[in-house]
């Protein structure tokens, strides 16, 4: 496939490229909801909620995750290559810790008596069920990420081309990270 | 150097040098291909058979509208249950203008158009071997496949596909109960339209990475041919716009499958009694599906409008007329197209204040548009015209266009909108400006660039049929419903013959039905040459049958998987240099000479 390639110098990587304009796209579906949330709360028949103390564990848990991630990246740099399968685990584990602290998180509101779906339901706390709930799967999609680091750690030479899928997967992480922090900061502040 | 390898590619440009460098076997090269050209040909070619499905259920609500007290007994052979003694019955009519509109829209104007040339012409047109990511282009169109199987499948449930209107309004699609197709067959609908969201993602992440980082050497963002800007803004359009409709059918699935009340209130339904819902808004729905809704206009109205320049300035023989102002103004269409969308919904109790700000910037749409075409009626001006079937129904797209745009100003003006608002007014201009405008745009694209998508010719006199037939069918089709409209004639009715004030327009209804079987009839033809071309039609001796400047037309006929033979050719001026020193055409690989006159 030597015909493949563009002889000119690339300014960014193509694939890099991709995931910025794909986290743009990411950014609006998110926009989409909160906007959502906003003009629902000023319609009225709004349950005001107190966040459960958990979001505040897996905000540390995240942005610890966004810290063993950048020490990965700068494992591999160095060519460390076990500290950098080990940081990659951990990073992975801290996603999975996130997402269980979250689901925590709804059924201590459940415990509340407050219903997240069904016809008892407030769309107050269904919007947070939803718009968190998707956050989630994105954190998933980031963690399914990290495991096919990992293995691609034990099957390839950590070469040049090796370094791009890396940095996609460390971009994407610190961004589900700042949009967990930014839909936080969101509830705090509108509900 | 570069300069040499371009003339190396041309000395092969005969041969079709691309195949024996990957030995591609039959599953990797025509199915699960990832070379751009041929994912083009794929878009192009399912499109093809939504356009032919989606066009055959408007003939049939058609039978309906202009025929309602006739039966026709082979709609009982061909629809069964749905068309019980010869008629259409009221559940499938609402199911085929539903159907109708979700796939003309989206996946023949949206998918078959954009997935259609963006894929082909992007790495064609900037000089790049192949889109940023083959393999994510590749899942685009299979997510596309995908999408129609289920739309496709959903027309065979028992309580037949969705039929609340293209627009899936709350509550009709948030209730099961509320009517046999807002049943398993919105279910079909909503998987479907989530696949075909991930579809243009996939499909619009590619061509923006692509068009900013894959030009070849001198392929400034200047010198790019009108098509690939147009192409640009339409999946910058899409990325953004996509994903909020994607948030809205997340909302509509929860309350449809989880009882949420984000749309849902206590409303009363005949049968069920009230709803267990409150405090849900149906309006809220309209505002994240007009936020993708209006856009949608623009992401396929854009690559026509940029394949309609090229074409123009192509079989004009002169260069585009007001290059930067044509970009300027596709850039100010697609930040308009975001400001607009609660034009939809002037009657849903929107703050009349409110109101008159989406007015005004509804109403500025129309500078960039009068740019575009005065623009292009400048490019003709004094040009030496070609009229080949491609600049026929580019031309044919300039005189729908404004047609159909100067209807937008009394739409977009709030207060006639409470009289025109859901009556054939706006059908009537709905598909003049956008529906066959797109398609016009669409088959213009597809004449032109069908001798370098199969390396043959396409018949002309069946071109040329083809194109009389069908503007003067999309005239008489929907030039008559502005009349209708005005008379306050309510789209969406099943029949009209029982009301007093609209028996004048029986006849009218009837002509306009008849018209439209005779201009289906009439792309049958178009399809018929196109297939027939693909195997029989003349092929082409000459790499750059149209004497044009771009890119694609310096690589081999059939070109390979990677596009050029050698190197990629490096680009050294715009693309539009026709007539120039008394020079018919300098092609964008040629150098610059010492005593050329500057642009």
């Amino acid at each position: 496939m030597s015909t493949l390639t563009t002889r000119e110098p690339q300014r960014i990587h193509p694939h890099r490229f991709i995931m910025w304009v794909a986290i743009g796209s990411i950014v609006m579906m998110f926009a989409g909801m909160t906007s959502a949330y906003i003009v629902k709360k000023n319609q009225g028949n709004w349950l005001a909620i107190e966040l459960p103390v958990l979001f505040w564990y897996s905000t540390a848990v995240i942005v610890a995750s966004s810290v063993t991630m950048i020490l990965a990246q700068k494992a591999l740099q160095t060519g460390r290559s076990a500290s950098y399968k080990a940081l990659i685990s951990l990073t992975a584990i801290l996603g999975i810790v996130f997402i269980s602290l979250q689901w925590m998180g709804f059924k201590d509101l459940e415990l509340r008596g407050i219903a997240l779906i069904g016809p008892q339901s407030n769309s107050a706390s269904s919007f947070l069920f939803v718009i968190t709930g998707l956050h989630m799967l994105h954190v998933l999609g980031g963690v399914i990420a990290l495991v096919v680091l990992f293995f691609r750690a034990f099957w390839a030479k950590t070469s040049e081309t090796g370094v791009v899928p890396v940095q996609l997967v460390a971009t994407y992480w610190h961004f589900v990270d700042i949009l967990w922090i930014y839909l936080f900061i969101f509830y705090q502040m509108i509900a | 150097m570069s300069h040499e390898a371009v003339l190396h590619g041309d000395a092969h440009g005969h041969d079709d040098h691309g195949h024996h460098e990957h030995h591609d076997t039959f599953l990797t090269k025509y199915v699960f291909s990832q070379d751009h050209k041929m994912i083009a040909k794929q878009f192009l070619i399912t499109g093809m058979v939504w356009a032919v499905l989606g066009g055959l259920m408007s003939v049939l609500f058609r039978l309906q509208l202009g025929y309602p007290d006739s039966t026709f007994p082979f709609l009982e052979d061909l629809l069964g249950k749905w068309a019980k003694g010869g008629r259409i019955s009221p559940e499938a009519y609402y199911a085929l203008v539903t159907t109708h509109g979700t796939v003309l829209v989206f996946f023949v104007l949206t998918a078959g158009l954009s997935g259609t040339f963006a894929n082909f012409l992007i790495p064609l047109q900037v000089g790049a071997r192949d889109m940023a990511s083959p393999f994510m282009n590749m899942l685009s169109y299979w997510f596309f496949f995908a999408a129609s199987i289920v739309m496709l499948s959903s027309m065979f449930v028992e309580t037949g596909p969705f039929s609340g209107g293209w627009t899936a309004y709350p509550p009709l699609s948030a209730l099961g109960d509320a009517s046999p197709g807002s049943k398993t067959g919105m279910d079909l609908w909503i998987v479907s339209m989530a696949l075909f969201v991930v579809s243009s993602l996939l499909g619009g992440l590619n061509y923006i990475a692509t068009i900013l980082n894959m030009r070849t050497k001198g392929m400034s963002m200047t010198r790019l041919p009108l098509t690939i800007w147009a192409l640009f803004f339409t999946a910058v359009l899409g990325v953004l716009s996509f994903p909020v409709l994607f948030s809205g059918f997340i909302l509509l699935i929860f309350d449809r499958n989880f009882g949420t009340s984000f749309y849902l209130s206590d409303i009363f339904v005949n049968g069920v009694g009230a709803l267990p819902n409150e405090g849900g808004s149906a309006i809220l729905y309209q505002h994240l599906f007009w936020f993708l809704g209006h856009p949608e206009v623009y992401i396929i109205l854009l690559p026509a409008m940029g394949m309609v320049s090229e074409i123009l300035s192509i079989n004009s023989r002169k260069p585009i007329f007001g290059y930067m102002a044509m970009i300027g103004s596709l850039f100010a269409i697609a930040i308009l197209a975001f400001l607009v969308w609660a034009h939809h919904m002037f009657v849903t109790g929107l703050n009349p204040f409110l109101g008159s700000v989406f007015v005004l910037l509804t109403l500025l749409i129309a500078v960039p548009s009068a740019i575009k075409v005065f623009n292009w009626l400048t490019t003709l001006w004094r040009g030496n015209i070609r009229f080949t079937p491609a600049m026929m129904f580019a031309i044919g797209f300039v005189s729908l266009f404004i047609s159909g745009g100067l209807t937008g100003i009394w739409l977009g003006n709030s207060a006639l909108d409470i009289h025109l608002h859901d009556t054939y007014f706006v059908i009537a201009h709905f598909h003049i400006v956008m529906g066959v405008a797109s398609m016009f745009g669409m088959f213009a694209g597809i004449y032109h660039w069908f001798p370098k998508m199969y390396g043959k010719q396409l018949n002309n006199t069946l071109g040329y049929i083809h194109f009389w037939v069908t503007i003067a069918g999309a005239y008489l089709i929907f030039w008559p419903m502005h009349y209708e409209g005005l008379a306050g004639m309510p789209r969406r009715y099943y029949d009209f013959s029982i009301w007093e004030s609209f028996k004048q327009f029986g006849e009218l209804n009837k002509f306009i039905s008849l018209v439209s079987m005779i201009v289906f009839m009439v792309q049958l033809l178009f399809l018929f040459n196109f297939f027939y071309s693909i195997f029989k039609g003349r092929k082409l001796t000459n790499q750059n049958p149209w004497n044009a400047n771009t890119l694609e037309w310096t690589a081999p006929i059939n070109p390979g998987h990677g596009n050029w033979v050698g190197e990629i050719p490096e680009v050294h001026r715009w693309a539009y240099d026709y007539g120039k020193d008394g020079v018919d055409f300098i092609p964008q690989t040629t150098p610059v000479g010492a005593d050329e006159s500057q642009h």
